[in-house]
């Protein structure tokens, strides 16, 4: 029952709506309002000038350096080393090889992204396993009729591609193994694991790089020689198994003694109890873990530019030294980090909303 | 029926897990002994065929370079083995530094994300999710080429308030020269800092005893800045200032950070920091709120709080991942190499190997120099760490 003849005041104005908000959220002391003056004047001082400089003078179409008069921004750089930043040196007759890659790849992942996509886990394991063996054959060439191309010639986002996904690919069942030697009975097993395990994650990766480049062509025996992407493929592999048998050992360590036991208790095995109970439950929980570690593989590839190989940074770096330009290196530079933003920043929301769906699927 | 014999059941040698075990384990050192022989005398062979003796002789050679920056003397004449400890040396500078900035900016950010102000919260959340999904080269890279070097040549240097003067040579400063009697207050200063140790022993035992507390942190800025301060009048002012001047070409005398350490040290310590920040606000969170009405309820003032009941409780939450970003920071510094900073790997695993050819031996220093540093800091950090850890009764 409503009471007509006092009817309830409406809430002052000053605690609901957007008045109320913003004294509930930017003026509650007065040292509250201090800072946000002084944030607000700080974010203002920022921003115009940049989008100014970005946006509003910056040049967008032509081919070369006479289009860019207005004093912003040279998107026109940008547009015109375009195809050095996605395909580096590979030829242009081959294009369609890499744009193939790309398209498969964005196929593959899309699925991953729904909650309940048909053949979903089966689509991933083709993923990880078939698909790079198709990549493989494509992007290298010299079977099926396609024409070989070396790998002196992959630059740019492919390359930075590749890496990072090989890089993860080929860790993953390293990784799987080193962490079950680690928490091995066999001390020996668990020695050579841990002194593997440990002398990777504490060296820098450049060092591991260099080691690549110019260790280990001394150690193969004479006559046998890496090319040098595959010398920085297997430094980033050893350097990333490491840190991935660390997540994947997270994950064992999650997994209740029951369920050791209870394999145990069925008759199975070692490697039947670790592939059918253990592993499968504890890859589930680390998943957020392993997007993570790829977040950090993707970003740390751009480090094979020092040993040499022409990545996304390498290819841009290159460009903007080209005297055909101007000074354009901030447009070049904000042109890689807002697609290695792009590529990270949806990565670790992915990754995160993973660990909330799985926190809530393993509490009690 | 004769009782089931299980006891003294006979195993087949190739089912028992412990005979297994052992073979397993020494086909494992078998075949990683072989591995690390035919490496051995593969690297043998072709160093041989490449004409480079092995051993560390190369060490006491003359280096013949010069190095950008050294902080101890150095110059042409010196030994390959004096460039170790130059790369060395300005490594642990900028990774000290880097981590001190880098701690500090990061508690800053992270109170910021928490902070009930919303356009502080949300700057500092942009902040973070923009700088730590950018590689840490690229940002090296951005500061060094396109902000630094982009900066006037030094007759045009910039001045910051008649005491700084920056140029695309890097951050000029008046350098400190002390004089006689400058000695006397480094002396206060140690005793005063000596002062404060024992000063808070006593306090923490006064209030053992009494529960009478003591203005500890004010007595003990007092003693730490008027001892010293006092010293320093008293011996009539020993420290002078050399300023920088423009000469012909650049600028000479004073104090000159280089733009390689300046751009290492900026990104190093705003990547690092943005890292910091969610790990800090991951441990505030983790505090449940019933810490605080509950130190609230015992009378306890907000100070105080987050002094005693807060801030001990997060840091068991924030000192492991902490570690990991200091030594991730340590190893991040080696990015010097590619803009030319004469850290470890840029002037020994670089030139020094360049010079010498010696691969294995340059590469197996540097390796050892990073894993006694990770292992050192991990070492610290967890005596540290089970030190403040739960103890459960």
């Amino acid at each position: 029952m409503t009471d007509l003849k006092n009817p309830s005041l409406a809430p002052p104005v000053t605690t609901v709506g957007i008045m109320g908000w913003m004294r509930q959220n930017l003026f509650s002391t007065p040292l509250n309002s201090g800072l946000t003056v002084l944030a607000v004047a700080f974010i203002y001082l920022l921003l115009v000038p940049f989008f100014q400089w970005a946006v509003w003078n910056a040049d967008w179409t032509g081919s070369d350096q006479s289009a860019c008069t207005s004093g912003g921004a040279c998107w026109v750089f940008i547009n015109a080393r375009m195809e050095l930043f996605i395909y580096g040196f590979f030829p242009t007759s081959e294009y369609w090889r890499v744009d193939l890659v790309f398209a498969l790849l964005a196929v593959l992942i899309v699925p991953q992204f729904f909650e309940r996509f048909p053949h979903k886990g089966w689509i991933g394991f083709f993923t990880l396993t078939g698909f790079p063996v198709l990549v493989y054959f494509l992007l290298v060439g010299g079977s099926f009729g396609l024409e070989p191309v070396e790998s002196g010639k992959w630059g740019g986002l492919m390359l930075t591609l590749v890496l990072a996904f090989v890089g993860i690919v080929a860790a993953l069942p390293i990784g799987i193994l080193l962490a079950l030697g680690r928490r091995s009975e066999m001390p020996v097993i668990r020695t050579i694991c841990v002194c593997f395990i440990e002398l990777w994650r504490g060296v820098p990766l450049i060092s591991v790089l260099f080691m690549a480049s110019v260790m280990l062509p001394l150690f193969l025996p004479d006559g046998v020689n890496f090319d040098k992407l595959l010398r920085a493929l297997i430094g980033i592999v050893l350097f990333q198994s490491a840190y991935m048998a660390e997540v994947i050992r997270g994950g064992l360590q999650a997994i209740p003694k029951g369920q050791y036991e209870a394999a145990r208790a069925l008759g199975l095995g070692y490697w039947k109890s670790m592939s059918l109970i253990i592993l499968p439950q504890a890859l589930k929980l680390v998943i957020p873990g392993i997007v993570n570690t790829f977040i950090a593989l993707f970003k740390d590839t751009t480090l094979v530019l020092i040993i040499g190989l022409l990545d996304i940074l390498a290819s841009v770096q290159s460009a903007i030294v080209d005297p055909a330009w101007g000074s354009v290196s901030t447009e070049g530079y904000l042109f890689a980090a807002f697609s290695f933003w792009i590529f990270c920043f949806s990565m670790s929301r992915y990754s995160q909303a993973l660990e909330r769906k799985l926190e809530t699927g393993y509490q009690r | 029926m004769p009782p089931a014999d299980h006891g003294t059941q006979k195993v087949a040698p190739w089912n028992d897990p412990k005979v297994r075990s052992i073979v397993f384990q020494f086909i494992a050192l078998v075949s990683l002994g072989f591995f690390f022989y035919t490496i051995f005398q593969n690297t043998l062979a072709n160093m041989e065929r490449r004409g480079i003796t092995t051993g560390l002789a190369f060490l006491g050679h003359e280096a013949g370079f010069g190095i950008l920056m050294s902080l101890i003397p150095y110059d042409e004449t010196y030994t390959y083995g004096r460039t170790f400890f130059v790369g060395l040396l300005n490594t642990l500078l900028v990774a000290g530094l880097g981590i001190v900035l880098a701690t500090v900016i990061g508690f800053a950010l992270g109170v910021a994300r928490l902070s009930n102000n919303w356009i502080i919260a949300k700057a500092a959340m942009v902040y973070i999710e923009v700088l730590r999904n950018i590689p840490l080269l690229l940002q090296i890279f951005f500061w060094y080429f396109a902000v630094l070097q982009a900066l006037p040549a030094p007759r045009q240097s910039i001045p910051f308030g008649g005491v700084f003067t920056l140029n695309n040579r890097g951050l000029y400063f008046p350098a400190p020269v002390p004089e006689s009697g400058f000695s006397y207050v480094l002396a206060a200063l140690v005793a005063a800092i000596i002062g404060v140790v024992l000063l808070v022993r006593w306090a923490r035992r006064r209030q053992e005893i009494s529960g009478q507390p003591f203005p500890v942190f004010r007595v003990s800025l007092a003693l730490l800045v008027l001892v010293p301060l006092l010293v320093f009048v008293a011996m009539g002012s020993p420290l002078s200032w050399d300023h920088p001047e423009l000469q012909r070409f650049s600028y000479g005398g004073g104090g000159r950070l280089i733009p390689e350490l300046m751009a290492l040290l900026w990104a190093l310590t705003m990547y690092t920091a943005a890292f910091i920040a969610e790990i800090v606000r991951a441990g505030i969170q983790s505090v449940s709120h019933g810490q605080t009405e509950a130190a609230r309820a015992l009378g306890l003032r907000n100070g105080p709080t987050l002094r005693l009941v807060i801030i001990p409780q997060s840091m068991r939450v924030i000192i492991p991942p902490l570690t990991s970003q200091y030594l991730n920071l340590t190893k991040n510094s080696s990015l010097a190499t590619a803009i030319g900073y004469p850290d470890l790997v840029s002037v020994f695993m670089g030139t020094t190997l360049n010079q010498t050819g010696q691969a294995v031996e340059i590469v197996g220093m540097t390796m050892a120099v990073y894993l006694t540093i990770s292992l050192t800091i991990s070492m610290v950090m967890n005596a540290y760490n089970k030190k403040i850890a739960l103890t459960e009764r």
